[in-house]
């Protein structure tokens, strides 16, 4: 991701507004813009329902080996009937999925994760009662929900707070039956601390659609584990989510160079100047 | 005790005079010649229920991974390790959300997977041999036709046991009706679908990926043209591997097991016992 900071637009003195095409804006200053009177488009919700599809897309993988063990297959080791006590995963029915970050995409995880009777927990900055109404969530601290869900899934964010959010303490607190899933941002995880747990047994398995650094270098020790699927940054990687988001991106643009209002701005603060 | 995968045939029956009870470790018993059985009085005991949701589960995790090319995605960074700068252009999935999952044949796994797919918002279709509307207002399900199925799913499931009606199920015919952007998941029985015809279909784009979980045969040969292809994920016969499952399985198995011997009723009988007095 390119960075849009101060620099940039120092070298850029007529630009007119920013189009992000991600809802992500942890490489933009968006404060810095702001500043200067320069409007953010960004693509919120377009993409929410195929972020959370791969997000729960790595969580199963993870939990029922999927990668592993068909990989064993391709690799013709497949060589008996059956193997009562080979490739044994985990229930994801009637599990415990805990939810960091309940915004659009974190919403749609704990949608799907009732369509499979799971018991759904989550923390976030502020709490929601409608939803938690609505959907049957339970808003927890965080040392609660790391202790005891089966599943983490993370929605944040990526900001100052919370870079590492996810670190050594934590992992140490989750269950060594746990599977984390990350679709958020890679650095809101320690990545150290992740091989770490990964490799000791502190947690039982990741699902990581993105990593930190992106991509993931080719040595990175992440890789050398089996008890980790990493996708690369696939979340909003299909024909609707993508053809949506760059119509968004369009509309936000061209609505920014006529001088209008953007369809979907990330600092509407820049209009009261 | 039998795993599911040595076939009981009437000839290894004959030499077993002393044969009481087979306890199947799993649901499908399509592998034990029941009529034999019957014949001579031999108890046969499966586990039905409890991997219900287990499978249903695996049934989601291989939906789910063929339509947003998780083993390419593995392959390509893990793997190969060709993940080198961000490409927007790689790995294009196809929804889950709002696609349409057509369920072939629905009992107790059909069932826990329109569940879990319609929490996907997905419009879910069935066909099975007798039509359940109360599952129709309780789940909010679809009966339609076998060729209609077919012709409008975009996921096309099958939950259906392996007897000779379901035996290549779907052949050259069924994959012709289908769409060119629809996926077939098979964690039935491998017989059910005629993997010659499934590995055409797939080469020539005829639907776009298959997940199976089940071979013909089991375990598939390395040779099978089906593993020189790349939109196909082949999975060793997992539907109900996990370990609290397992666990339940080989209980459920052990009670059968012992009721057969001493000529109780089996708690999970196909065939209950009827020894000669």
């Amino acid at each position: 991701m390119d960075r849009v900071d101060g620099p940039l637009l120092d070298a850029a003195p007529r630009l007119k507004v920013i189009s992000q095409l991600a809802v992500g804006l942890d490489n933009v200053d968006v404060a810095e813009a702001t500043r200067r009177g320069i409007p953010v488009g960004y693509t919120p919700g377009v993409l929410a329902k195929a972020t959370a599809d791969v997000a729960f897309a790595l969580l199963m993988s993870a939990a029922r080996r999927i990668s592993e063990s068909e990989r064993w297959v391709r690799d013709g080791q497949w060589t008996l009937a059956f193997h009562p006590l080979r490739w044994l995963g985990v229930d994801v029915h009637e599990k415990t999925l805990g939810i960091i970050g309940m915004g659009q995409i974190g919403l749609e995880m704990a949608r799907r994760g009732r369509g499979f009777d799971m018991n759904i927990i989550y923390h976030s900055r502020s709490r929601r009662p409608d939803l938690e109404a609505e959907y049957g969530l339970v808003y927890v601290d965080l040392p609660t929900l790391l202790a005891e869900s089966d599943f983490v899934s993370l929605h944040m964010p990526l900001t100052p707070e919370t870079r590492h959010y996810i670190g050594e303490a934590e992992l140490r607190q989750m269950k060594p039956t746990a599977i984390l899933v990350n679709a958020a941002r890679g650095p809101v995880v320690d990545s150290r601390a992740l091989y770490t747990a990964l490799k000791e047994g502190w947690i039982y398995a990741a699902g990581l659609d993105v990593t930190d650094p992106e991509p993931i270098p080719a040595a990175d020790p992440l890789l050398t584990l089996e008890n980790v699927v990493i996708a690369p940054h696939v979340g909003s990687a299909s024909l609707a989510s993508r053809g949506a988001m760059c119509m968004l991106a369009a509309r936000n643009l061209i609505a920014g160079l006529e001088g209008n209002p953007l369809v979907r701005c990330a600092n509407p603060e820049v209009y009261k100047a | 005790m039998t795993y599911g995968h040595e076939p009981v045939s009437p000839e290894m029956i004959a030499t077993s005079p002393n044969l009481k009870a087979i306890s199947v470790v799993g649901v499908g018993y399509d592998h034990v010649h029941v009529e034999t059985c019957r014949e001579r009085g031999i108890a046969v005991g499966h586990t039905p229920g409890i991997l219900s949701d287990t499978t249903a589960d695996m049934t989601m995790a291989l939906l789910l991974a063929t339509a947003r090319n998780i083993v390419p995605a593995y392959n390509h960074v893990q793997v190969s390790k060709q993940w080198k700068y961000y490409d927007p252009n790689i790995l294009w999935g196809t929804d889950v959300h709002h696609a349409t999952l057509g369920i072939v044949g629905m009992g107790r796994i059909g069932h826990a997977v329109a569940k879990r797919a319609r929490a996907f918002d997905m419009r879910v279709l069935y066909y099975k041999r007798e039509r359940r509307p109360d599952w129709e207002e309780e789940l909010g399900v679809e009966y339609v036709t076998f060729e209609n199925l077919l012709e409008v799913s975009d996921f096309v499931t099958l939950h259906v046991p392996l007897t000779e009606e379901t035996t290549h199920l779907i052949g050259e015919a069924e994959l012709a009706l289908m769409k060119k952007t629809a996926i077939l998941v098979n964690i039935a029985r491998g017989p059910v679908v005629d993997h010659y015809a499934l590995y055409d279909a797939l080469k020539q784009g005829q639907i776009a990926g298959a997940a199976v979980d089940v071979t013909e045969p089991e375990p598939i040969n390395t040779d099978h043209p089906l593993l020189s292809l790349d939109n196909v994920i082949v999975a060793p016969h997992l539907g109900s591997a996990t370990v609290q499952t397992r666990m339940k399985m080989a209980t459920m198995a052990m009670e059968n097991l012992l009721a057969g011997l001493k000529g109780e009723q089996l708690p999970y009988g196909v065939l209950q016992p009827n020894f000669p007095r």
